[in-house]
């Protein structure tokens, strides 16, 4: 018991007198002796394990990691618009960023959802969270490109979510801030009469991955944390922290931790489906869009949508409990059996874990101490398993690695700790450099997890590396586990702010890796599917250049007739068909990005000249021997010049305008029918 | 003699002829088959690929639809099995004969053929190319293995060489085994 207290005490110092942290280069030291360094290495040429996929936070993006070596293998853009790519900027893929606020091209991405057949990783798809602007994105790991957003209405803070069950039927999520439902102007005091919180259950497609909003279930004005599925036993029943119980709107570090004991929330979501089915919903106008890449033109459709619908507890009996759980939880972990749910108070000097059976039970025996808002509150000790005492400062999230261990982070002492899940006894501890948030076993919240590594991703850098300034990556520690103590071997720097990570065998994603478009499926309108197809046509002040790229020319590569006040589309197809062979486009006087373009693929880039003159365009990725070749030219005509519109590729310039206008009328009444 | 000409049969199954281009970024191989009747590769779009690294160095253009050969070689190769049939009806000595030494020519001037081939691409290169090496040309081995610029060029004949040299030598034991009986 000592050691724990002069652990609390060192833990304590980290926190408070963090500056002067001289010690920890030697503690690190003993930590890594042996074959650490080899247990990481991945020699060259060889591939990781594990894929770990790493929401990127205030980066609003994910990276892709791979495990053990802990090397970036992509950033892929979500949520925030990416220059680099395109993405967000061309014409395709602008309107991945509409929202009912109108385009939003930055997000806060916190959790990662891998897609889940029968309670494991399948390894189709990636789900994750927007929180600012409430939406959830879908990502295919075939090709690693975002192809979906869905925006969730009128909830504020999407930080509960997305948490999927064990078959992708939900991904659920909860409003981390409760709000007047519909808005209305009313004054912020009003909290405890006007504020109302959603828990939101998000239909996943099984063939397609589509997402639907299908039902809101309308709950009192708490803060919505952090949430789980049940799986195994307790599939079918949703579990969901809250904090703010006390339902304060000032000053929450004080007014919010002032009761002993806030509420989970515990929803029987097949119960739910049960009165959808039933009728016992009310439906109510909003809005909301929904974003979705066409898989055929790789043009994203956005659609707003206007309907949502409510469930009420009040309405509908023996679908919502609340159980209470210590002081201010924050995650809310399942093992992989189903039984136990991990409650992990982050006021809270224990974990409170709660058996489902013993759940099942007190509901059957209506248990119960009390109610809120006519949700009933299952009695605390009717459904704990037990307490896992003292066992670290701050409780964030637990894991899992299938062998009976559950493995917690604790922000404030800066620690892994490893327990018994039956027993609740400690077994191990291991310091985190510094202040843990979420950690990751490869598939630790599914009915198999991996466990061999833990991944723990902490909040605080300070010396953990050579110093860049007063802004520092976030520091991840990998650990092995598959011994009885666990074992540092690896740090690594992330990108922007990783949350939550989830981790996946790589053979569960290598073989379906996509390594280009299959140029006969392109199906977008503007594309150009050969070279002798190229044209440029003017409709007005608009000019489409319908141009190709393969090494290493682009075609056509002199073109004449812009004038200055044009809007030129440049629909850029890749006529390469091998692996990593993609080409960009920039061009001078572009406003707004460059192009990324895959083999077999379609992206069109606006320009608009506004200055006379010849300006220069090229391919922005090193793509041949002769890439710095591949360029043209653009020649800009002032205003109401009369100079025609011409193109060519090592040629006399061509100005076939009719049958250039033919093609594009065909092109725009297909893209027009496309929608 | 009738698995003579079954075994001729296997011309169309397997490719006659492999040439592997390897270098460091083509991880695997860049690997073209020559059929009887067609060009392939180990991949989908593999005649493209070579075509666009071939440009470099001037070397014409692959094109399977315009080479004569692929049209009317499978058309011999189904004559030869007829006549092998017919030389089955027949029966007789110098009938097995006749169609070995047919097939026997028509193997060789197969491979002349394909030699004269890689010479034109090999040598008849754009003068406006952008890579040109002094005093280099570009003929793939028609046998055997060979550095070209980056690439390690190796050829050797296929499965489908060896049913047709197979099949050759059933033709000539047909007629041994007639003669002798």
């Amino acid at each position: 018991m000592k050691t724990h207290f002069l652990n609390y005490a060192a833990g304590l110092s980290l926190i408070f007198l963090m500056a002067s942290c001289g010690n920890q280069g030697s503690e690190t030291s003993q930590v890594l002796g042996g074959s650490a360094a080899e247990q990481a290495y991945v020699a060259p040429g060889e591939y990781d394990e594990f894929y770990a996929f790493m929401s990127g936070g205030y980066s609003g993006q994910i990276t892709a990691y791979g495990l053990p070596s802990g090397r970036l293998l992509k950033e892929i853009p979500v949520f925030s618009k990416y220059p680099e790519n395109g993405y967000g900027y061309s014409e395709e893929t602008k309107a991945m960023f509409n929202t009912s606020y109108g385009e939003v091209p930055w997000d806060d991405s916190h959790h990662i959802e891998l897609s889940q057949t029968d309670g494991e990783f399948d390894g189709r798809w990636l789900f994750v969270n927007g929180n600012n602007t409430p939406r959830i994105a879908r990502v295919d790991l075939t090709t690693f490109e975002t192809v979906e957003i869905l925006e969730i209405p009128d909830v504020a803070g999407l930080h509960c979510a997305p948490f999927i069950t064990e078959n992708s039927e939900y991904l659920v999520s909860g409003t981390r801030f409760s709000v007047p439902i519909p808005q209305k102007d009313v004054p912020i005091d009003t909290y405890k009469e006007n504020f109302k919180g959603l828990i939101n259950y998000v239909s996943v497609d099984p063939e397609h991955g589509h997402m639907e909003l299908a039902f809101q279930i309308e709950m009192p004005g708490f803060n919505y944390d952090l949430a789980r599925n049940g799986k195994g036993k307790s599939h079918g029943w949703s579990f969901l922290t809250t904090y703010n119980s006390e339902q304060e709107h000032t000053l929450l570090e004080v007014n919010a931790s002032q009761k002993d004991k806030d509420l989970m929330a515990v929803i029987n979501w097949k119960k739910a489906e049960q009165y959808m089915k039933e009728g016992k919903f009310t439906e109510r106008q909003t809005s909301y869009f929904h974003n979705l890449m066409n898989e055929e033109t790789t043009i994203v459709e956005s659609e707003e949508k206007t309907l949502t619908k409510i469930l009420d507890p009040k309405n509908c009996p023996d679908m919502v409990y609340f159980i209470p759980v210590p002081k201010s939880p924050h995650g809310c972990d399942v093992d992989p059996t189903g039984e136990y749910i991990v409650g992990n108070g982050k006021l809270s000097a224990d974990m409170s874990v709660y058996s489902f059976d013993k759940i099942m039970k007190a509901i059957e025996e209506k248990n119960f101490d009390g109610e809120f808002d006519g949700i009933p509150i299952i009695n605390y000790e009717a459904a704990l398993d037990g307490i896992v005492k003292k066992p670290g400062l701050g409780p964030l999230h637990t894991e899992f690695d299938g062998r009976g261990n559950a493995y917690t982070t604790f922000f404030i002492s800066s620690e892994v700790v490893k327990w018994d899940v039956e027993s609740k006894e400690i077994l191990d501890r291991q310091p985190t450099f510094y202040s843990p948030g979420h950690l990751v076993i490869p598939g630790g919240e599914t009915r198999k997890p991996d466990g061999k590594y833990l991944v723990a991703m902490n909040k605080i850098t300070k010396d953990r590396y050579l110093p860049t300034g007063p802004e520092l990556a976030h520091s991840a520690q990998l650990f092995d586990i598959s011994g009885d103590k666990m074992k540092l071997i690896l740090d690594f720097p992330t990108k922007g702010e990783p949350h939550y990570a989830q981790a996946i065998a790589a053979d569960k994603i290598q073989p379906n890796s996509v390594k280009f478009y299959d140029i006969e499926q392109n199906k977008h309108p503007h594309a150009t599917l050969g070279e002798s197809k190229t044209k440029v046509v003017r409709d007005g002040n608009e000019v489409h250049v319908y141009m190709t790229a393969i090494r290493s020319h682009l075609a056509p590569d002199n073109i004449e007739g812009f004038k200055v006040g044009d809007k030129v589309y440049f629909h850029l197809t890749n006529l390469e068909q091998d692996w990593d062979v993609p080409h960009g486009f920039a061009i001078q006087g572009a406003t707004n990005a460059e192009l990324l373009v895959m083999p077999g693929q379609t992206r069109t880039l606006v320009w608009e000249p506004k200055k006379v003159g010849v300006f220069a365009f090229y391919c922005t990725d090193f793509c041949s021997a002769l890439h710095q070749e591949m360029s043209g030219y653009a020649r800009v005509s002032p205003k109401g010049s009369d100079v025609p519109i011409k193109w060519g590729l090592n040629e006399k310039l061509r100005e076939n305008e009719q049958a250039a206008h033919d093609f594009y009328e065909k092109a725009k009444k297909s893209a027009n029918t496309g929608k | 003699m009738l698995l003579g000409v079954l075994s001729l049969g296997g011309v169309f199954l397997f490719p006659l002829w492999q040439i592997t281009l390897d270098a460091a970024q083509f991880p695997g191989g860049l690997k073209m088959h020559i059929w009887v009747n067609k060009i392939s590769g180990s991949e989908k779009n593999i005649i493209q690929n070579i075509n666009i690294l071939n440009h470099y160095i001037g070397m014409q253009y692959i094109e399977p639809d315009s080479i004569a050969e692929l049209k009317y070689f499978p058309i011999v190769a189904y004559a030869m099995m007829g006549l092998g049939l017919i030389s089955l009806v027949i029966n007789k000595a110098w009938a097995y004969l006749t169609w070995f030494i047919i097939i026997a020519i028509l193997g060789v001037l197969g491979i002349y053929d394909f030699y004269l081939w890689l010479y034109d691409y090999g040598h008849n290169l754009d003068p406006k190319a952008p890579i040109k090496v002094e005093g280099m040309t570009y003929m793939p081995p028609l046998f055997g293995e060979k550095d070209l610029l980056n690439f390690y060029v190796t050829s050797y004949p296929h499965l489908g060489s060896g049913f047709l040299g197979l099949s050759t030598l059933l033709g000539f034991a047909a007629f041994w085994f007639k003669r002798k009986s």
